[in-house]
């Protein structure tokens, strides 16, 4: 049957020939006025845009009563996509009185409408299993076929992850008609995201975000096709990680018992987000912006001196003291326990050797190893011995790029996370050490301006650097961060989204997929999407409003 | 800055008692970057204040408003300090360490050691509250209402709250709300305290935008409560605009019907009733705006021929511009719909608009042109728009209403009605201030506080730090200032945003325009401002963080 379709539709055309078709969906009956309204949207077209994708104008119908959900994988039960299912069921067609905004298409028996306009099902089929993990191979490529006349819709992925992708797609295409219907256009996608590592940074210790909005957050970037929630627990501010070997840390660190994530917490966001394809990897940023840790451990910290004096200060974790290394032992032995991922940032950015300058046990430190006055090689020597922890726990693990930049010699298979400005040339420098990298510098979301803003984020070309082939090929990824000086519970939603949908299309879309004014619309449309589908996502576009409000 | 020239007595001595840092622990780096918060101090800050350290506790089981008279705003407002005060638990203390009621007639027993015997003095059980002029039913706040106040915490624990009249009763008892704290052991506690209250400016506004964005009355209404929290007292409802109308007329239906963005995104006369009376119960005057003639493309699809028809190269081009003033319809117009706005909205005033018009339809309008010849004016498109205000401005005085406007009326050198209020919202305003008091109009100053233009950090000392008063000016010139608005326009904002955007930040707004002149000190706010963002975000409002990292003992959870 997918074959038969693809015949008559002729050759699958590349991503860009669906606008032509998508503007004919465009909201015209506001515009007719005259009057200087508001950006328009597009109907049923998905964000991120999918690497093929030819859509025709032929409306298939969904019936809410008995649209069904199938899948078959190698394995006998498919809990992920069981789970999506209730999920997704959810979003097409609503499930109370304020979602629930399609008429109920019940199949008239004999009706006006063509039987045959109707689709009945939606069929997943996945090559392999559906348990375990997402990871850094996952595949989520999938193809999806809505065709003009079969009643049934297949998504066909080798992974349960291309299948979660597949489904959110699906979800994104249907619209509703003039009639009020729930509708989807023939359709034939061939998917695969452009860049394996697509992430999210939240920053849980400049300000606390309660477990309702990390997963709501988690809702949102499955529906604009993220992959990696890199989770900055900790920070200098607040430590509300609870450990179960130093349970202490907590205790003195957090901003007070209620700002605190248990064990349980941990697993609960684990969880959320594997069932939506989502890996956690979590931030134990050290020896740096690590002043929390020392609360609870006593030594940890460097101390500080004036004047030949203990100034009562703390700065950088003490590299000269062997207890520092016992206990990144057994706090990281935790951590790699906890985290199934198989990576754990490492942190390792803005290091101020300040105090561990002014510090005499650490200047005898130095001397005794040969390093003089050369505190990049007592970096060095920190950073190396804690990566050698992390990889006898068999875990990889990502660095801010100021560890590279200070010359320490990190083990090949590094990730190093690039921040600061001039980031074209950073690329050129690490990608040339054969190292693998990851793009945050333009995605910065916590600084905020007036306006469109999204359209910066988009327009970042992330392999737009001097390189060879090999070298670009070493770029694996991006993430947008939103770090929490000014955000919590209160903002960060409507903040984050869905400016950062911007950076999740160019971290999945072809990198032809690149114009603003193209996407406009487009985004407009999974604004509302997102809006109607309960969250408190902001308007980026100018004036306007959504069929349905918040 | 000029403020210096008033040389008025201010007393204003705060005790700030309670700068118990929310996080005192050891002496370390991270805690130096916090910012400690005070604990039961008011925002805005009153105008004389003393506080000592002792401490009173409020039987929450006991605890009741007396008043003298009947009074429905203030049994209403009792019912909701009530619970703003008793409402939110603190929830790291232990049910048992806190009151109980162990006996039902032998109330208040304290189940936790406290340090010294406790007496009956030492317990607030009561909020005396006196009003001299009696409160009627159909009152709305005005220009003119009262705002004054006296609240004395005695010693004793004997508690009053006077003021001449009910308006003044609302603003003390949001203070005396903001001045109850829970201690360290979680129980209900206040200070000793003596304050004489009232505003320094008597118009203290909000611009909101509902036609970029359509606001739903329920945000609107969540709105009004954080504005009673900070003594906002006017809500400026820039209701319509050129993108949409949502606005439901009685006597012109197909406004809202052609021109709201759709059917859900509309003010129906209830919904609109129901605000007002919501505002006024708060102490809240709603002044609606109708901006004409420009900014009124949303008007013209129901009413053919009311806006100027563009001609490009001799014909007409299909656009719309300004109202047209040369237009057989748009007096008559303009009068059943401001007789209509005039009854429907409560306030002696109404915003009138006449901002940003764009001379370059009418210039294409033969019409247009016909007719400022035929008037005598060919050419001086400034005398139209004059011609054309001076008409509204007609209209609407025989509709018994007062008015505000845009700068840009005053400053095309039209000439205005001498009691017409002026708001001064472009660049370089201290010479525009100047300028306006100069020709003896009363004015209103929103420039500095157009908070829908957002930037990274602590935007708000630059708000808290502009005043009304600074330019260069006479005495005169000064008392016609009538106060200033923050403006939250809409382009970018809507439900999902416009309370955390909004809120703490026009708090600073808030405090400039009822705190004595002279409370510039930004430290000592920002303590204070915290505490207030975490008492707001603990009242259920999402007030974002706006000082850096740090917490609130409750974060905000969405109901």
């Amino acid at each position: 049957m997918t074959n038969k379709m693809a015949g008559e539709i002729g050759v699958i055309v590349l991503f860009s020939c669906c606008l032509a078709i998508a503007i004919c969906n465009v909201q015209q009956q506001y515009r007719e006025k005259g009057r200087s309204v508001a950006v328009t949207q597009t109907s049923g077209m998905p964000w991120p845009m999918p690497k093929q994708m030819t859509v025709t104008t032929i409306q298939r119908i969904l019936d809410v009563g008995s649209f069904q959900f199938l899948v078959s994988s190698s394995t006998q039960r498919c809990d992920i996509i069981d789970e999506a299912f209730v999920r997704y069921r959810k979003y097409i067609f609503g499930n109370d009185d304020r979602t629930l905004k399609f008429k109920t298409n019940r199949k008239p028996r004999h009706g006006s409408i063509d039987q045959e306009a109707y689709l009945d099902t939606l069929q997943i089929n996945i090559a392999s299993g559906c348990d375990g993990y997402p990871s850094e191979e996952s595949n989520e490529a999938y193809t999806l076929m809505i065709s003009q006349d079969a009643s049934t819709a297949t998504i066909n992925a080798n992974e349960v992850w291309g299948a979660l992708r597949g489904l959110e797609t699906f979800s994104q295409l249907v619209y509703q008609n003039d009639m009020g219907l729930a509708v989807i256009n023939a359709t034939i996608i061939n998917d695969a995201p452009r860049f394996q590592h697509r992430g999210l940074l939240l920053d849980t210790s400049r300000h606390f975000l309660s477990l309702d909005i990390l997963k709501e957050n988690l809702e949102l970037m499955a529906q604009n096709k993220f992959n990696v929630f890199h989770w900055h627990i900790v920070d200098d501010q607040s430590f509300p990680y609870e450990s179960y070997y130093f349970p202490d840390m907590s205790r003195k660190g957090a901003y007070s018992v209620r700002h605190v994530y248990t064990h349980s917490d941990v697993k609960e966001i684990i969880e959320f987000a594997r069932v939506r394809g989502i890996r956690v990897i979590p931030e134990y940023d050290s020896p740096g912006h690590s002043q929390s840790w020392g609360l609870a451990i006593t030594n940890l910290l460097t101390k500080c001196y004036k004047d030949g004096q203990l100034s009562g200060d703390f700065g950088p974790i003490d590299p000269s003291v062997n207890s520092t290394f016992q206990f990144l032992q057994n706090f990281f032995l935790e951590i790699s326990q906890v985290f199934p991922d198989k990576f754990i940032h490492l942190g390792g950015d803005e290091v101020p050797f300040d105090c561990w300058e002014s510090n005499p046990d650490i200047t005898s430190f130095m001397t005794m190893m040969g390093y003089g006055k050369n505190y990049a090689l007592l970096e060095e020597y920190y950073m190396q011995r804690l990566i050698d922890i992390v990889q006898g726990l068999n875990k990889g693990y990502m660095i801010w790029q100021e560890v590279i930049d200070n010359g320490a010699k990190v083990a090949p298979d590094t990730i190093v996370h690039i921040w600061k400005g001039g980031y074209q040339d950073e690329l050129t420098k690490v990608t040339k050490l054969g190292y693998n990298a990851v793009l945050s510098a333009p995605w910065y979301l916590n600084y905020i301006s007036y306006g469109s803003d999204w359209r910066n984020y988009y327009q970042v070309e992330p392999l737009n650097f001097n390189g060879t082939d090999a070298q670009k090929a070493l770029v694996i990824g991006g993430e947008t961060c939103m770090w929490g000086e000014y955000v919590d519970n209160t903002n960060l939603i409507p903040r984050m989204w869905p400016r950062a949908a911007s950076v999740g299309e160019r971290l999945w879309s072809p990198m032809e997929v690149n114009s603003a004014d193209a996407a406009t619309s487009r985004l407009e449309e999974h604004r509302c999407r997102l809006l109607k589908r309960g969250f408190p996502v902001q308007p980026v576009n100018g004036p306007g409003f959504c069929s349905v409000e918040l | 800055m000029a403020v210096s020239k008033f040389g008025i007595f201010i007393f204003c001595h705060i005790h700030i008692l309670s700068l118990t840092t929310a996080n005192s622990k050891d002496g370390y780096d991270r805690y130096k970057a916090l910012l400690p918060k005070t604990q039961g101090m008011p925002w805005p800050l009153p105008f004389q204040m003393t506080s000592s350290e002792d401490q009173l506790f409020i039987d929450k089981d006991r605890f009741v408003f007396n008043l003298d008279q009947r009074c429905d705003i203030l049994s209403y407002a009792f019912k909701r300090y009530t619970d703003i005060i008793f409402g939110a638990d603190d929830s790291t203390v232990s049910q048992t360490k806190r009151f109980s009621n162990r006996n039902a007639h032998q109330k208040t027993v304290f189940e936790f050691a406290i340090p010294r015997p406790l007496r009956d003095d030492d317990v607030v059980t009561a909020l005396h509250v006196d009003v001299q002029g009696q409160c009627m039913d159909d009152e709305y706040p005005s220009l003119q209402s009262d705002e004054s106040y006296n609240l004395q915490i005695n010693p004793n624990g004997f508690a009053t709250l006077d003021a001449k009249q009910v308006w003044g009763a609302l603003r003390g008892l949001e203070t005396f709300s903001q001045l109850i704290y829970n201690n360290d052991d979680g129980a209900f506690v206040i200070n000793v305290t003596s304050i004489t209250d009232k505003p320094r400016f008597q118009h203290r506004g909000i611009l909101l935008d509902s036609s970029r964005h359509f606001l739903s009355v329920n945000v609107l209404k969540k709105n009004l409560d954080v504005m009673a929290m900070n003594k906002i007292n006017v809500f400026h409802w820039h209701i319509v605009d050129g993108t949409s109308f949502p606005y439901e007329s009685y006597t012109f239906p197909d406004m809202s019907a052609m021109s709201a963005y759709t059917r859900k995104e509309v003010y129906s006369q209830e919904d609109i009733k129901d605000l007002i009376e919501y505002a006024r119960l708060r102490g809240i005057r709603i002044i609606p705006e109708f901006d004409s003639p420009g900014h009124s493309e949303s008007w013209g699809p129901a009413n053919p021929g009311l806006l100027t028809k563009c001609f490009t190269a001799g014909k007409w081009d299909g656009s719309f511009g300004p109202i047209d003033p040369s237009s057989n319809i748009t007096y008559p117009f303009l009068t059943q719909f401001f007789t209509e706005i005039s009854q429907v909205f409560k306030d002696q005033y109404i915003h009138l608009g006449g901002d940003e018009v764009s001379f370059d339809c009418w210039k294409s309008n033969p019409d247009v042109n016909a007719f400022m010849t035929r008037m005598g004016f060919p050419n001086d498109y400034s005398k139209l728009e004059e011609y054309y205000m001076t008409k509204l401005l007609q209209i609407v005085d025989s509709a018994k209403r007062n008015y505000i406007i845009w700068q840009e009326v005053v400053d095309n050198n039209v000439t205005v009605a001498a009691n017409t209020v002026v708001e001064v919202w472009k660049g370089e305003y201290q010479k525009e201030m100047a300028a306006v008091t100069a020709k003896g109009y009363k004015v209103l100053l929103s420039s500095p506080w157009y908070l829908d233009y957002i930037s990274y950090g602590k935007d708000w000392y630059k708000y808290y730090l502009a005043d009304p008063q600074d330019f260069n000016g006479t005495q005169e010139q000064y008392d016609l200032v009538m106060g200033g608005e923050a403006c939250l326009w809409g382009e970018f904002v809507d439900d999902t945003n416009v309370l955390s955007r909004l809120w703490p930040r026009a708090s600073p707004i808030a405090e400039r325009l009822w705190s004595p002149i002279g409370t510039f000190d930004v430290k000592s706010a920002e303590m204070r401002l915290d505490e207030h963002r975490c008492r707001m975000v603990k009242r259920g409002y999402p007030a974002q963080p706006i000082d850096g990292p740090g917490f609130c003992p409750h974060e905000f959870v969405q109901k």
